[in-house]
């Protein structure tokens, strides 16, 4: 009788232990007067990243090019890997022995955090990638404030985000600028993408009681401040990308921070949610 | 396995051979490996971008069915897995459509080909992703079979062809332990857990078999290609290794293998099995199994919509080329 293979190796769970036993002390986790602002933080990053991992993902097998397929793909996974992250943290601040799955997979679209720009649908990749260039400008200004976060378990996270978000606007900001003085099409396609998500844009520099709570307590950046440097970064490659910048307010679609999103998020969720859902209790 | 039926050219006898053809039978025989730029006859090269671009149209086909799954999911973890692999596979297209350039066949030639259904990707992936334990059975059965018949292609006589095999080789085997490990967690989960388990390995057990391609005595064109060494097993010794190694983990799941006449045979130090319905692969084959059509237009579709795109970034390297040259020369 043939043998059976060794496919059953247990080892997850000694490197869980391992990889929480070398977590930094962090008394901001701790800390009840901020739980709710900072659970409200952390789950915003998280929706972000798992809200726009979640589109850029469903490209997979479908891009105009081989080496896309697995840009899209790295990108998305790399999201996915972020919201690990700071779901995990924002479940430990909230200490109501829940998990980043319970949080990802059994929250309601008014208990989402994440910006109404992430959740737009795809669009052709001219929208995707206006949606992902836009929100990496952000993310990384956003990121590199937040290495230097008084809360140093925020800080850690953010060193390891940051590299890999340094790649996804290094790669966004190329094809920006390739497909925006590319052909006349592709041209016509940036500029239409850039009009239509511009208005979806500022809701990122819209502070509210939460921002200026993990503000105060210096776990992040006052997001008036990420302004000039975002700006900066987009007028920079949209210049080269030959595109205008729409005249009209970037603030005018928002409330995602709040919980209050688009009709697509729904759609998102039933998709997302729909095994833990459907199989409550079940372990995957 | 993902290439099946790969039409090969006519077998010649050493005194049929040209003294160069004979020279590099003899290379092959010492187990030389053959580099691109190097003489070949033209039927090796044919055979050769035949398999390997048949190779490459599978792995990037074979992104949908899974993709199917990636954004319903279960957890976090097993999404970043499964984004992973599909990434993984994507990048196996793109080392064996590589291996094929040196073959003097372009990327654009071959996805030509396969849009106008000229060339083939396996059978398997014509078959729907139903149920999340498909995830698992994929991984487990898909990716054990293409392994089965990988891992000897380590040794393949055509030295780009073999060095994507060993690349390729590592992460499948990885790919088989992650479906393992979800068949795991089904097959000790729910009742329902449970069920949707035993009806992934119902449903992908005689398809994951006809992978290995039709019996020995009804392939025509191995005797050349195993002479070549771009074939290194005949299709029944492979099934039967597949076989061999799946039933016990199936038992060690608690699962049936929908076969009730496999038995362990200990003359022959094999298991016995049914075959699978060559009926029902020949139409896949055709383009007549349950996913031929949607495979086929997604792929076509991704390519026609993505015109623009390519477009755009050749019109944009023109371009910069041109300033560079004008930079140029206005600096001499």
């Amino acid at each position: 009788m043939p043998s059976l293979p060794d496919m059953t190796t247990p080892d997850v769970v000694a490197l869980a232990e391992s990889a929480a036993a070398a977590q930094s002390h962090d008394p901001h986790v701790q800390d009840v007067d901020l739980k709710p602002a900072f659970f409200d933080w952390l789950c915003r990053m998280g929706d972000n990243t798992l809200i726009l991992g979640h589109r850029i993902s469903e490209w997979c097998g479908h891009g105009p090019a081989l080496e896309e397929d697995i840009a899209l793909a790295n990108t998305a996974l790399d999201l996915i890997g972020h919201t690990q992250m700071w779901l995990g943290l924002a479940a430990e601040v909230q200490s109501e022995g829940r998990t980043a799955d319970d949080l990802a997979f059994l929250r309601d679209a008014m208990k989402f955090r994440n910006l109404q720009l992430a959740e737009l649908p795809n669009g052709d990749m001219a929208v995707t990638l206006m949606r992902e260039f836009l929100f990496d400008a952000w993310h990384f200004h956003m990121l590199t404030a937040l290495t230097r976060s008084a809360s140093p378990r925020v800080a850690e996270i953010a060193a390891k985000a940051l590299k890999e978000v340094s790649y996804h606007l290094e790669r966004s900001s190329d094809l920006v600028v390739r497909l925006g003085d590319g052909t006349q099409e592709s041209h016509a396609r940036m500029q239409e993408a850039l009009d239509r998500l511009w208005p979806y844009s500022g809701e990122m520099f819209v502070a509210d009681a939460v921002d200026d709570a993990v503000a105060n307590a210096g776990i992040a950046p006052v997001l008036a401040d990420l302004q000039p440097a975002w700006q900066q970064t987009v007028e920079e490659v949209l210049a080269e990308a030959t595109l205008t910048r729409p005249e009209g307010r970037a603030d005018v679609h928002r409330g995602g921070k709040q919980g209050r999103h688009t009709e697509h998020l729904g759609y998102i969720l039933a998709q997302m949610q729909f095994l833990q859902r459907a199989y409550p209790g079940a372990s995957w | 396995m993902y290439a099946q039926m790969v039409k090969s050219e006519g077998m010649k006898s050493a005194d049929e051979m040209s003294p160069e053809e004979r020279a590099f039978q003899e290379r092959i025989d010492r187990n030389e490996k053959i580099e691109p730029k190097e003489w070949m006859p033209e039927g090796y090269r044919k055979t050769l971008i035949r398999q390997i671009g048949q190779h490459a149209h599978s792995e990037i086909v074979g992104q949908l069915p899974e993709g199917n799954w990636i954004t319903r999911a279960p957890t976090l973890e097993r999404k970043a897995i499964l984004l992973a692999k599909v990434q993984d596979e994507a990048g196996h297209g793109l080392y064996l459509y590589s291996a094929a350039e040196t073959l003097g066949v372009s990327r654009d030639e071959l996805f030509e080909k396969l849009h106008s259904g000229a060339m083939k990707y396996s059978s398997i992936f014509n078959y729907p992703t139903l149920t999340w334990a498909d995830m698992g059975a994929v991984g487990w059965l898909v990716d054990g079979a293409a392994i089965m018949n990988q891992v000897p292609l380590q040794r393949t006589s055509y030295g780009p062809y073999s060095r994507a095999m060993i690349r390729i080789c590592k992460e499948e085997s990885f790919h088989q332990r992650q479906g393992y490990a979800i068949m795991m967690k089904m097959a000790e989960g729910t009742p329902e857990q449970k069920e949707m388990a035993q009806d992934a390995l119902n449903r992908f057990w005689y398809p994951a078999l006809m992978m290995f391609g039709p019996s020995d005595k009804d392939s025509v064109h191995s005797a050349q290609s195993m002479a070549w060494k771009i074939k290194m097993n005949t299709n029944d010794e492979l099934r039967q290794k597949f076989v061999d190694e799946t039933v016990p983990q199936a038992e060690y799941l608690g699962l049936t293998v929908p076969d009730e006449t496999l038995r362990w045979n200990d003359e022959r130090g094999h298991y016995d099995f049914a075959e699978p319905d060559w009926e029902e692969f020949f139409e896949v084959i055709k383009g007549n199994g349950p996913c031929n059509r949607e495979r086929l237009e997604a792929r076509r579709t991704a390519w026609d919509n993505g015109q623009w795109f390519r477009d755009g970034l050749s019109a944009y390297a023109d371009k910069s080329a041109a300033r560079r040259r004008a930079a140029t020369v206005a600096a001499e």
